[in-house]
């Protein structure tokens, strides 16, 4: 018996969901950000498996998926650089790292 | 050039000329009155050659609104006897009265403005004379009032004049309205706006007697306001404001007959609607007899001939309700056109002589320093009073024979004003030409310009002749009344010579007045009445109007809707929490509700 | 002995996912967020996705994960003090959550063929070359695009990180 596709997207579904739980629940802004790249390699786990279960007549995958992941790590990448950046700066402003600090747009 | 375009050359000739003022006038005042009076005597002209062509123009007709069995609106021309003598009025006093501008207008400003005014409203007289179809005639009949607003208002700098001219158009809306109405429940019984095609429905209208009556009524409304009957009377005398030339071309001679014009027009439907000829009836001799009263005690020489305007179409508009033929109220509006525009031409070079002045208690002894005008005055007079030999006397008895007849109790109020014409006639008269100057510029008086002078001239002619069996024969088909009581005769000379020799007496030198009615100086306080009305019931009106709007209009469209506006933003301002664990929050509850209305 | 693996890579990745949401430290978190990287990693292998799995732990756990350990030293973050419970956030939290467990294991158990085995490819091509194939080919203009907007990171982050100059 072998995985099946079923398996992989549960264990993506998963990780997708303890991400969020992480997002809600955690005060800390650098934790919160760290559940948010959970998020995103739950999404390409799935789209790995998908890749893989989807093989045309000629035998081979789809690849598309993975040209596809390939991509949201580099965007990943590039936005996590920029996001660090402003936690960063508005560290440097507000000297704090709590999101529940963070409220100036409130009404 | 065949008789079918020529009414339309006569109709454009003026429209031509106006639009040629417009763009040139102002370079030149020479060329301002040559193109007025060029085209006027091109239409004067082309009218006589009209009236002597044989047999019918036939139908002439190019549509403007055509919806068919709907709306259907042609501009056409009718060219029928009644037409003809119309234009020929018309046309014959236009040119004399341009020529008489250059000298009145010869010191004023604004001298081509009021060519091109006069210009613009020989061509709507025209337009409604030719009309063949009432809508026509509804739009030059505004046209009329609209070239009578400019020419009242010549002089807009001063108040008086400027209140002239909009008290003119006003009053005039309100008779068009009821006009209008006419004209739509006429449309809406008969489906057509066509003059012949109504009256060919007559009999199918007669059935339908009080929505018929009550349509002629309010067609005559356009008359009451056009020709200044009781009670919308009340612009003649202010119209004076404007030059004198216009008083006499508009507001005596051709704008105000316009309505009787076109009582003679749809005569047909007023056959076959007695009860409405009984209200026009009554209409004009209350008219006759009130202007006649007020008249008496005027000061301004110019008002005593308005109010004497308004009592001379009462007569017209009396005789409109009680003779059988359209014929014999014209017959009193042909000779009327002619001694009314003489009197006024006299008046304007009277004033002209004395440097605008225009109170008669200023004047005095004019009879040896302006003869020709004096003379021409008496022409004038003898006629408007009805002295026999003279054309009003076969034009005004002839209509009061027949209001004696049909309704006599009218027909004896018309004789009663037919002496107070010669009272007040006279008493002018006297006042103003005869005894010795009560100014200095009577004392300095002197005959006006040949240029003012020769129409006057001119028009003399026609005013003494124009009555005569030979004139009258070519013009029109009158019918006498049958069993006119011979006192009749005798009563009116009686009346003329009497109510002229008093006047005569009265004030055969007098430094003012010696005859005060202040009922009749007053002008039987109808102004007050009016001015009264429109102040408190318009103020009334307004402040309804002004309540509606603030607390409907207001309220509901906007008010209501701005605070419901602020207070949804109020309340939904409370979902900015400012907390991004809460919109995190909020984002994932909504992928979940997503994917759960797709799953389901 | 795949499913075996599976579970093994699978189950631990899972730990550490939830490790990271529930230690104070961050600095634990970071790291159980590395190790939970590199097993995913290892799932991707399990999946024939070799590339891929490279790319992961090259850049996501390499170069991503070291990058937030920077910026934990930066900021000189210590272990939280902790604070009082949030009523509102473990209650919209558990909501959300279970709500997806439910819709999850909804869609998983219709008849949609998520039973399905691997199906057997051939290994005529190794799929870097079969990824690279595509990148190149079909998706080249969102390649150049990649480049471009991680050369606007790159400025965007000098620019964020300069200091007021006083």
């Amino acid at each position: 018996m072998t995985p099946t596709l079923g398996h992989y997207l549960a264990v993506s579904g998963l990780l997708f969901i303890i991400g969020l739980a992480g997002v809600i629940l955690r005060r800390n802004i650098i934790i919160i950000f760290m559940c948010l790249e959970l998020m995103l390699n739950a999404a390409n786990l799935s789209l790995v498996a998908f890749s893989r279960f989807n093989v045309n007549v000629a035998g081979l995958p789809n690849y598309n998926g993975q040209v596809l992941v390939f991509f949201v790590i580099t965007v990943a990448a590039a936005e996590v650089a920029v996001g660090l950046a402003i936690i960063v700066a508005l560290f440097r402003a507000k000297q704090t790292i709590h999101v529940e600090d963070l409220n100036s747009l409130k009404f | 050039m065949s008789a079918a375009t020529v009414p339309w050359i006569i109709l454009f000739a003026p429209l031509v000329s106006t639009t040629l003022i417009l763009f040139f006038g102002k370079y030149s005042r020479k060329l301002s009155a040559g193109l007025a009076i060029g085209a006027a005597l091109l239409s004067s002209a082309l009218s006589w050659w009209l009236f002597f062509q044989p047999g019918e123009v036939g139908p002439n007709q190019v549509f403007w609104i055509n919806i068919p069995d709907i709306f259907t609106v042609p501009i056409g021309m009718t060219v029928d006897p009644l037409s003809r003598t119309m234009l020929v009025v018309v046309n014959t006093i236009a040119p004399l009265v341009f020529i008489y501008s250059i000298g009145y207008m010869a010191h004023e400003e604004g001298y081509w403005r009021y060519f091109a005014g006069l210009a613009l409203f020989l061509f709507s007289m025209l337009g409604i004379v030719l009309a063949d179809n009432f809508v026509m005639m509804f739009i030059f009949w505004e046209l009329v009032g609209v070239s009578s607003y400019i020419l009242i208002g010549h002089y807009y700098g001063k108040a008086s004049a400027a209140d002239a001219c909009k008290q003119a158009f006003i009053v005039n809306r309100i008779g068009d309205f009821g006009f209008m109405l006419g004209i739509l429940m006429l449309w809406f019984a008969t489906g057509s706006v066509v003059f012949g095609e109504i009256f060919a429905k007559v009999p199918l209208l007669e059935t339908q007697g009080l929505y018929f009556t009550i349509a002629c009524i309010l067609v005559f409304c356009g008359t009451i306001g056009k020709s200044a009957q009781l009670p919308l009377h009340v612009w003649l005398p202010n119209s004076m404001e404007g030059p004198t030339p216009v008083s006499s071309l508009l507001h005596a001679a051709t704008m105000v007959a316009a309505g009787v014009y076109m009582l003679a027009r749809v005569f047909p439907l007023l056959i076959a609607a007695p009860i409405a000829r009984d209200v026009i009836a009554w209409v004009g001799a209350l008219t006759c007899l009130a202007a006649g009263l007020m008249a008496t005690q005027q000061n301004d020489i110019k008002r005593i001939l308005a109010y004497s305007t308004i009592s001379q179409l009462g007569y017209m508009v009396l005789g409109a309700g009680v003779a059988p033929v359209p014929d014999v109220p014209m017959f009193h509006l042909f000779t009327h056109a002619f001694f009314k525009c003489l009197l006024f031409l006299c008046a304007g070079s009277v004033i002209v002589a004395l440097h605008h002045e225009q109170d008669i208690w200023h004047m005095g002894g004019l009879s040896r320093k302006t003869p020709v005008t004096f003379a021409c005055l008496i022409v004038g007079t003898l006629a408007l009073a009805g002295c026999p030999g003279f054309s009003g006397y076969f034009s005004k008895d002839l209509i009061i024979a027949w209001a004696v007849v049909e309704k006599p109790f009218l027909g004896w109020i018309a004789v009663a004003t037919a002496g107070l014409t010669a009272f007040y006639m006279f008493r002018l008269l006297s006042v103003v030409f005869l005894g010795t100057p009560r100014s200095d510029h009577a004392e300095h008086a002197r005959e006006s310009p040949a240029v003012m002078v020769i129409p006057l001239i001119l028009l003399a002619i026609p005013a003494f002749g124009a009555g005569y069996g030979p004139v009258e024969k070519m013009f029109f088909h009158v019918e006498e009344p049958e069993h006119v009581p011979e006192l009749l005769h005798y009563v009116l000379l009686a009346m003329f010579v009497v109510a002229g020799g008093l006047a005569l007496f009265l004030y055969r030198n007098p430094a003012k007045d010696p005859v005060v009615i202040p009922l009749f100086a007053n002008r039987l306080y109808i102004d007050d009445a009016y001015n009264w009305l429109v102040k408190n019931v318009q103020d009334a009106l307004a402040m309804l109007s002004g309540w509606v709007d603030r607390w409907v209009v207001d309220l509901f469209v906007v008010q209501i809707p701005a605070r419901f506006t602020w207070a949804c933003g109020y309340i939904l301002r409370f979902l900015q929490l400012g907390n991004i664990q809460a919109y995190a929050f909020f984002f994932g509850a909504g992928v979940v509700g997503l994917i759960y209305l797709l799953l389901a | 002995m795949q499913l075996a693996l599976f579970w093994v890579f699978a189950l631990l990745m899972l730990v550490f996912g939830a490790a990271v949401v529930f230690l104070r430290s961050p600095v634990s978190s970071a790291l159980s967020l590395v190790v939970s990287l590199v097993f995913m990693a290892a799932l991707f292998v399990t999946l024939d996705a070799f590339f891929i799995g490279v790319v992961q732990v090259l850049v996501y756990a390499g170069a991503v994960m070291v990058l937030f350990l920077f910026i934990i030293m930066l900021l000189d973050l210590r272990v939280e003090r902790p604070r009082r419970l949030n009523i509102g956030a473990w209650t919209g939290g558990g909501l959300v959550v279970f709500g997806f467990v439910g819709l999850l294991g909804k869609v998983l158990s219709s008849e949609l063929g998520f039973d399905m085995e691997k199906p057997p490819v051939s290994t005529q091509i190794s799929d870097a070359s079969a990824v690279g194939l595509m990148l190149f080919r079909y998706f080249n203009l969102p390649f150049q695009i990649i480049g471009v907007l991680l050369l606007v990171a790159t400025v965007g982050v000098v620019v964020l990180s300069k200091k007021e100059l006083k």
